[in-house]
């Protein structure tokens, strides 16, 4: 099968930063409505950047991957360049296709991880840190 | 397999099934979702088409007078099909859904107060459950539910206690979407009748696998969809109780369901036309008549006995499969051909991806009841459902399948 290739099955029996934080600064929980998937991401951040990011739920291997993946490449970002992080490049770490219905899986993380960030800036209600 | 049923005669019936995919030949094993359509339906909608199409109950012209007696045709059909007393006492409605927020607007608005139970039960469809969540806010009503065992059974023993509750109306499925279970609704309306509950069955599941007779189960309503039997998308029907409907509201206002309009105030044509504003969907309705034939002329207690002989050979062969969940009844005794179940390890829509690259179309989820689901300590689980066009072969291809899955996920 083309879509569960070896790193995708790797992130999946291993994935990384699974797991919730000691103390985190946000933590978001969201369900896929279609399938009741559900995934929480925690994050320390600190100056307008994440500083560590860690993730836990009910989900799937493309969903897991998917957030496993993103995990590598959130950490130090800002929460501008998080909210520039696109559904494609999200999509295209997997390296497979994904049909409409699985995309949405593994648009799980990448949809909660954006709204941690909005959450925490209207919480501090502060504007972003550049 | 020992059933009156030839399935090499019925697959050619329906043409979806005999194609390709991802390179194997298709196993549709997600009938309880909706099933496919035999040519005489396709056949039926098509002809309605080229030769009949007008609209109902509106035009004295030849075209209208054939649409209207094709579509009130299928009316009369779907009430022989459920052996209503006559064919006033269906409604046609899009699917069981809107069937039941139909019986929830028009009759259990007007006739539930504040303080009044709604009983149902803990494997309900959310389309038996959220219409009736939304009523009791509404109305400050009371839900209450029947408990299910670990087996996926209603536990019958509470009921008496639970209609003692101020229970007005009862909402039961009468088999589960998820379990197959079929509960017993002929014994539990007879006991709600006793305390003057209305009753309300959600026939989706069971109706296209077993004879439903309305005048034995003697419910209030019983809600049917054409889609999981055969029919078109958007042929759905509720028997009610002639009584009952001349009782309830208009659900839509509107086209067709008036008998006289003025620019202050209007007064309401007669059951069932009252609950049917504006145009039909008469093409379904139309695709309904030889949906419902084909059944009949299979026979029922036919298709049933294919079903179980199925579930038997699916829940032997899927119980063999190392790490595997299954929900539900143990046998087929009193049960639909569904089985949901989880391989330990694996998500279940992981489990449906690697099916389909095999061709096979199970349905992964929550399947549409998440507090059943989740009573089972899951978030989601695989269902396959067969259907009379399905074989024991099929179910070797699933079980290959699965062990594909187990073997790369697991």
């Amino acid at each position: 099968m083309d879509l569960y290739r070896e790193a995708i099955l790797d992130h999946w029996k291993h994935p990384k930063h699974f797991g919730l934080l000691e103390v985190p600064d946000i933590s978001v929980r969201s369900i896929n409505p279609q399938c009741g998937d559900e995934m929480t991401i925690q994050l320390k951040v600190k100056d307008g950047r994440v500083t560590d990011f860690g993730f836990q739920g009910e989900s799937c291997a493309i969903s897991r991957a998917a957030a496993s993946l993103m995990s590598e490449q959130v950490i130090g970002k800002t929460f501008a360049e998080i909210k520039a992080m696109t559904e494609a490049d999200h999509l295209g770490r997997l390296g497979a296709p994904l049909n409409p219905s699985r995309q949405k899986c593994g648009l799980l993380s990448l949809e909660t991880l954006k709204r941690a960030i909005l959450q925490y800036e209207s919480s501090r209600n502060t504007p972003e840190h550049d | 397999m020992n059933s009156g049923l030839d399935v090499e005669k019925i697959r050619p019936d329906f043409p979806i099934l005999n194609q390709i995919i991802q390179g194997h030949p298709l196993v549709y094993f997600d009938n309880a979702a909706t099933t496919q359509k035999p040519v005489e339906v396709i056949d039926a909608v098509r002809k309605y088409y080229e030769e009949s199409n007008a609209n109902v109950h509106r035009g004295v012209h030849t075209l209208s007078e054939r649409a209207s007696e094709l579509y009130e045709n299928a009316r009369a059909d779907a009430a022989r099909f459920l052996n209503a007393k006559q064919p006033e006492e269906i409604v046609f409605v899009r699917n069981a859904t809107e069937g039941i927020n139909l019986v929830s607007a028009a009759w259990a608005r007007k006739f539930l107060s504040a303080g009044d139970g709604i009983l149902l039960t803990e494997m309900e469809h959310h389309a038996n459950l959220v219409p009736w969540q939304v009523l009791a806010k509404e109305k400050d009503l009371r839900l209450l539910f029947i408990p299910i065992d670990s087996d996926g059974r209603l536990q019958l023993d509470k009921l008496d206690d639970l209609l003692a509750q101020n229970v007005k109306l009862l909402a039961v499925t009468h088999a589960s979407n998820v379990l197959g279970t079929v509960n017993p609704v002929a014994e539990i309306v007879h006991k709600a009748k006793q305390q003057g509950v209305v009753t309300v069955i959600d026939g989706a599941q069971a109706a296209p696998h077993l004879k439903v007779d309305v005048q034995k189960i003697a419910c209030d309503f019983y809600v049917c969809t054409g889609h999981k039997m055969l029919g078109p998308t958007g042929s759905g029907f509720v028997y009610g109780q002639i009584a009952r409907w001349q009782e309830a509201d208009p659900y839509q206002t509107g086209g067709s369901m008036i008998n006289e309009v003025t620019y202050e105030s209007s007064t309401w044509n007669e059951p069932p036309w009252k609950f049917e504003a504006g145009t039909p969907d008469m093409a379904a309705a139309v695709g309904l008549t030889p949906a419902l034939g084909y059944l009949s002329s299979v026979g029922l207690d036919n298709i049933m006995k294919h079903e179980a002989a199925l579930a038997d050979y699916g829940l032997k062969r899927l119980s063999e499969i190392e790490g595997i969940q299954l929900y539900g009844p143990k046998t087929s005794r009193d049960r639909v051909g569904i089985i949901s179940f989880n391989l330990k390890g694996v998500h279940s829509h992981d489990v449906a991806t690697v099916c389909d690259s095999f061709g096979v179309a199970v349905r992964s989820g929550h399947h549409c009841a998440q507090p059943l689901i989740r009573k089972f300590g899951v978030a989601a689980t695989a269902r396959a459902s067969f259907y009379l066009y399905n074989t024991t072969q099929e179910i070797d291809r699933l079980v290959e399948s699965l062990e594909e899955a187990r073997r790369i996920l697991a």
